[in-house]
């Protein structure tokens, strides 16, 4: 079995990785170790929207899991969108090795709120979970107060707990047996 | 359960295609993705989707409304959602009118799709729904397939077949969840009158102004917003058979219409003055003690003498045991297949919890815990944890009450438990507890109690 990898992809401040790093720990039971920051690919960027393309970030981290990972967690400051969507707070792969998580909207500031660094830390780590969830093959939950649930809005993300309902927590406890158990997926 | 859908998506750029395919699937649906028309086309003919997201403009011989078109000559139930740009949605309009549902302009607000998605899936679970109920009919709904080699049930039984093919009222007592109109729809599909409609309404369910044109129908300008003329569930059921559940609970008005129609089978639509003759045979159930509400003076007493005039009282499921374990595996075996689940028996612990349960909900609630067993089940076996959540009654016969506990504290504990078995159903809550709903609204807000 491989390593909890925490990817920065661009400039993210420690303190938030830290804070990645420490969830998704908790949730993998496994340790997470923290690399150096990935360059962002220009072919990336949107310009007219000025956003980045989820999906070829999430290409980004590949490399990386193949190599060394069990799970990857990319980490950035950068705004999500893919064509169909205006925006993504983050993607995974369901049921894969690789999850992404962005800070651009879980912020106060980008709702015009002042500064709160415990509410964005908060909604990272029901992020973390979320998208985590999804490497272990959780889908959405039908219960709103799941981290599993699905969150379109940030009013959503806030509704929710950073923990996952009893029926998550045991189908992603299935799954990390499984991977313990040298199954890898 | 969502999962069991499967949804087309069609762009001729695979990062759009693929991208939205992941999303979908991170909400549980099976996704295939298309890039042309052609390929949507060959996809649809071996797969079955319940919808398809298809994009305007895509180079090449089939445009979206081409494909959208191709689409539903093989799969016509399919609901066909049109993406469009903002240069194009004057052309996307145009394909509502050619059968799409709807069409989104990209990029779109992530809940907006969320919501077209699930209302869409909605609609089609309610129409697998009926489907199924519709091939139930025809051939669940007769005697001998309700579960039971518990003595009074089959008296019971034996009653309904040789009531099947006369034309008396009918009244059903039992229970919340005994499976009164189960016993009801027996009666209607044994009987001579089993070509013709089964007509089911709730009585408790309406305001009493809609209770009648609902029962009565209405005539065209009878009231506003009757547009046209509409039959009521009397006419509809011309022939066959109307059931009326929890006919305890309407008021004396409609008590006094509905004796009109029992004694002279006419009627009048609300704002009609021609008289409607239907040949319907009434069962009506509830789970009133209809004789002490007639004491009371709340029920007309001819009327009931006129919908009693064959009585069955269907016991409840605490007083037949022996049924539980014949049920329990008919729930699973049909709900596996309802569920895509392959779960194969019941462990004798598990069964044991069942029969020693209380069953205040009685064979709905028996059928409601192995559903929600069976959704959290991870192996082919129903163990005894897979019933964790009927732990707290299991020794409800051997109550335990901590000193100092007042006759409050007993009432606000049972109202919580059983609202909790009831998912927060007020009505169901307040028909196990035996009491009105709204003195159990009252208590509830009186105890504080929190619903979920
Ligand atoms: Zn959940
Ligand atoms: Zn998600």
């Amino acid at each position: 079995m491989g390593d909890l990898l925490v990817v920065p992809i661009g400039e993210v401040e420690n303190h938030w990785l830290q804070a990645a790093a420490a969830c998704a720990e908790a949730m993998l039971h496994m340790p997470a170790q923290l690399l150096n920051p990935l360059p962002v690919p220009p072919s990336a960027l949107h310009a007219q929207r000025n956003q980045y393309l989820s999906t070829s970030l999430l290409e980004l981290l590949l490399p990386v899991g193949r190599e060394r990972g069990a799970r990857v967690l990319g980490v950035t400051e950068l705004d999500l969108f893919i064509p169909i969507l205006t925006f993504m707070f983050g993607q995974a792969q369901l049921g894969g090795r690789l999850a992404l998580v962005s800070l651009a909207r879980i912020r106060p500031e980008f709702y015009r709120f002042p500064p709160d660094p415990a509410l964005t830390l908060e909604r990272l780590r029901k992020e973390v979970r979320h998208e985590l969830g999804h490497t272990l093959g959780l889908v959405h939950c039908g219960d709103a107060r799941c981290a599993m649930s699905l969150s379109n809005s940030i009013v959503q993300v806030d509704a929710k707990n950073d923990s996952l309902c009893a029926s998550c927590l045991a189908r992603s406890q299935d799954h990390l047996r499984a991977l313990q158990s040298g199954g890898n997926s | 359960m969502k999962s069991h859908w499967q949804i087309l998506v069609v762009d001729d750029e695979s990062v759009m295609a693929e991208s939205m395919a992941a999303w979908l699937r991170e909400d549980g649906y099976a996704v295939d993705t298309a890039a042309s028309g052609a390929e949507a086309v060959a996809l649809a003919r071996s797969n079955s989707y319940a919808m398809c997201f298809v994009d305007l403009k895509m180079p090449g011989g089939m445009d979206g409304i081409e494909t959208m078109m191709e689409v539903k000559k093989i799969q016509p139930e399919a609901v066909v959602i049109i993406i469009t740009a903002y240069a194009t949605v004057d052309t996307a309009i145009a394909a509502i009118k050619e059968g799409a549902l709807e069409y989104i302009v990209k990029p779109c607000n992530p809940e907006e799709i969320s919501i077209l998605v699930q209302r869409t899936i909605k609609v089609k679970n309610l129409q697998r729904e009926n489907e199924i109920l519709r091939k139930k009919l025809s051939r669940k709904y007769h005697v001998h397939d309700i579960v039971t080699k518990n003595a009074r049930m089959q008296d019971l039984l034996h009653l309904t077949r040789e009531i099947a093919g006369l034309r008396s009222t009918v009244l059903i007592r039992g229970e919340s969840g005994t499976g009164k109109e189960l016993v009801a729809r027996a009666i209607h599909f044994s009987g001579c009158r089993a070509k013709a409609r089964f007509v089911a309404v709730s009585c408790a369910a309406l305001a009493e102004t809609l209770l009648e044109s609902e029962l009565f129908g209405y005539e065209k300008g009878a009231f506003t917003g009757a547009n046209a003329q509409s039959k009521g569930k009397f006419e509809l059921a011309d022939g066959g058979t109307i059931f009326l559940d929890e006919v305890g609970d309407i008021s004396p008005k409609l008590q006094a219409d509905l004796l009109r129609v029992l004694q002279e089978r006419r009627f009048f639509r609300v704002g009609g003055n021609e008289e409607i003759r239907v040949d319907a045979r009434v069962i009506a159930a509830t789970n009133k003690d209809l004789a002490k509400l007639v004491e009371e003076g709340t029920f007309r007493d001819d009327l009931y003498y006129r919908l009693n005039v064959i009585e069955i009282q269907i016991p409840p499921l605490r007083e037949r045991r022996e049924d539980i374990p014949m049920l329990a595996a008919h729930f699973v075996d049909r709900l596996n297949h309802e569920l895509g689940r392959a779960v194969e028996c019941l462990s004798s612990e598990a069964l044991r919890v069942l029969m020693d349960h209380n069953w205040p909900g009685n064979v709905r609630e028996l059928e409601n815990a192995i559903e929600r067993a069976l959704v959290t089940c991870r192996s082919t076996e129903l163990t005894r944890d897979d019933f964790g959540f009927l732990g707290q009654s299991r020794n409800s016969h051997t109550w335990v009450i901590p000193p100092n506990t007042t006759l409050a504290d007993i009432e606000k504990q049972a109202i919580k438990v059983t609202l909790e078995r009831t998912s927060g159903n007020v009505k169901e809550a307040a028909a196990i507890l035996d009491i009105d709903r709204s003195t159990l609204y009252e208590k509830i807000k009186r105890y504080e109690i929190a619903r979920a």
